[in-house]
């Protein structure tokens, strides 16, 4: 990186781009491949044995549907948006992407180093949520509008608890960055004093990517796929993708703010030669293992039940561990995990 | 005492837990999928699969055109007609099972007093095409020539219960 080329403005940009290409090629695969884990894992609940046919262990499945959807045909509905129609899910996929600027894969190893890194992610989770409700709107359809404001109505409530949860991250920690926050876990990772923490966090991002037993939006029973109801071939693939690439990113930033992020569970000889990105992508695998778990044991919420447990079981029961945090602190005076206090 | 259970048990999880043990014990057990195209699970040799008209050893097909399995057939699927050979037996001329009409219910089979119609073991008989499941005679003799050998076994097999 101390070449002269890389101080020049073409260098620099090439720097950029490749740096990017690093993070999006790995990410698009891996959404390539939850679909497949996601087959398996659910496959093997059931006793099934899921896709094995294309290719060893069925691995090649995820090229297979890649191909089969984009030689679908595009319907538009005669009624719809058009614009609106293409924009929205190039928006979701797009977002779930660029969250990932921020999100450190080893010491300082994040695209942009940003000090405001969780901010940065809050913002861009909320603002994912337009791609939903624009496509819901766009398709001039009932049960794409329905769909979309039972998603909208579901990701702003849990977007609250969220956001408490990492505020009493924050408090402990002492900075936004996403690097610092890793940083100060290297004695004990957060998921251990912030135990219910974790939990809320963790079921709150079940909520805010729409997965079983949170996903309304797409609740096949009632309103037989939601928003993207009226969507086929690469316009429904990119939705497809935004949905797994934020598994992967809320997977992500679970293992930052609560499960170390890239360092090793015991800091001493045999972990410590697993270079750090291995850690975190083994952190993330267990997350999305989770996730796919939580998916073939539970059933669907009442949307009543939804909005209950988010504004009157996560809201106050966060705030309540902010309040507590922050007192803790305040009274034993300094941040007690090597923040700045 | 029995909110305090309840809220305890809310707050823990603990039947979501419960819930989450048992997939997890589902994960690690063996599975019970049949890899179809590679693996076929038993045929009982009572199985009505696709229909078959069946030849005598020297060649001669065993069909009298008696019409019975045209009659008892309850969706109608069967089409029979007839006339005297040169050598004075009565032969069909025509046989024709509409396989989009049959239910598959076996009662041709039942029917005939010569098992000449039988319904063999095959079940891989789909088609791109409606027309192709309209079977002729030519067909269906063709059928009997190919599962002769299963199609003897299996009547064999059921004799006994018969």
């Amino acid at each position: 990186m101390e070449h002269f080329f890389f101080h020049t403005m073409v260098g620099s940009i090439i720097l950029i781009v490749l740096k990017v290409l690093a993070v999006l090629v790995p990410l698009l695969m891996g959404t390539a491949y939850l679909t497949w884990l996601e087959r398996k894992v659910l496959a093997a609940i059931m006793l099934r044995k899921g896709p094995n046919v294309v290719g060893p262990f069925g691995l090649l499945q995820p090229f297979a549907d890649a191909v089969k959807m984009i030689f679908k045909e595009t319907i538009i509905p005669a009624k719809a948006n058009r614009v609106i129609f293409f924009v929205a899910p190039v928006i979701g996929f797009a977002l779930s992407m660029l969250a990932w600027a921020v999100i450190p894969t080893n010491d300082g190893w994040a695209v942009a180093n940003l000090n405001i890194g969780i901010l940065y992610l809050l913002a861009i989770s909320s603002v994912s949520i337009y791609s939903t409700l624009l496509a819901g709107w766009a398709s001039n359809s009932k049960y794409s509008l329905l769909g979309a404001m039972r998603a909208t109505a579901q990701m702003i409530s849990y977007e609250i608890s969220m956001g408490l949860v990492i505020a009493s991250v924050l408090l402990l920690v002492g900075s936004a960055n996403l690097n610092d926050i890793v940083l100060a876990q290297k004695h004990v990772w957060f998921f251990l004093p912030m135990f219910p923490m974790f939990i809320i966090f963790f079921i709150s991002c079940l909520a805010e990517t729409n997965r079983p037993p949170f996903d309304f939006a797409v609740g096949e029973s009632e309103l037989v796929a939601g928003f993207f109801v009226e969507y086929s071939s690469m316009a429904f693939g990119l939705f497809f993708l935004a949905e797994y690439g934020n598994m992967i990113l809320m997977s992500a930033i679970t293992s930052i703010l609560f499960l170390g992020g890239w360092l090793p569970p015991i800091d001493c000889a045999p972990f410590t030669w697993i270079p750090g990105p291995f850690w975190l992508i083994i952190k993330i695998l267990v997350c999305l293992f989770c996730f796919i778990w939580v998916r073939s044991a539970f059933p669907r919420y009442r949307y009543d039940q939804l909005m209950r447990l988010g504004w009157k079981v996560f809201l106050p029961f966060s705030l309540t561990w902010v309040v507590l945090t922050a007192a803790f602190l305040m009274i034993t005076g300094i941040g007690i995990y090597g923040g700045a206090g | 005492m029995g909110f305090i259970d309840r809220t305890a048990r809310s707050f823990l999880l603990s039947e979501l837990l419960t819930g989450l043990g048992i997939t997890l014990r589902y994960f690690f057990k063996p599975k019970a999928t049949l890899n179809y195209p590679y693996e076929k699970s038993p045929l009982s040799p009572r199985f009505r699969g696709e229909h078959a008209l069946r030849r005598y050893a020297n060649g001669e097909e065993r069909c009298i055109a008696c019409k019975l399995c045209e009659a008892t057939c309850p969706a109608e699927a069967i089409t029979i007609e007839a006339e005297a050979r040169s050598d004075g037996s009565r032969r069909t001329t025509r046989y024709d099972i509409d396989m989009t009409k049959c239910i598959y219910c076996g009662l041709c089979q039942e029917a005939c007093p010569v098992d000449a119609i039988v319904q063999g073991p095959n079940y891989e008989f789909a088609t791109e095409t409606r027309e192709e499941l309209m079977y002729n005679k030519s067909k269906l003799l063709s059928n009997g020539d190919q599962w002769e050998s299963a199609l003897a076994l299996r009547l064999e097999q059921d004799a006994p219960y018969r």
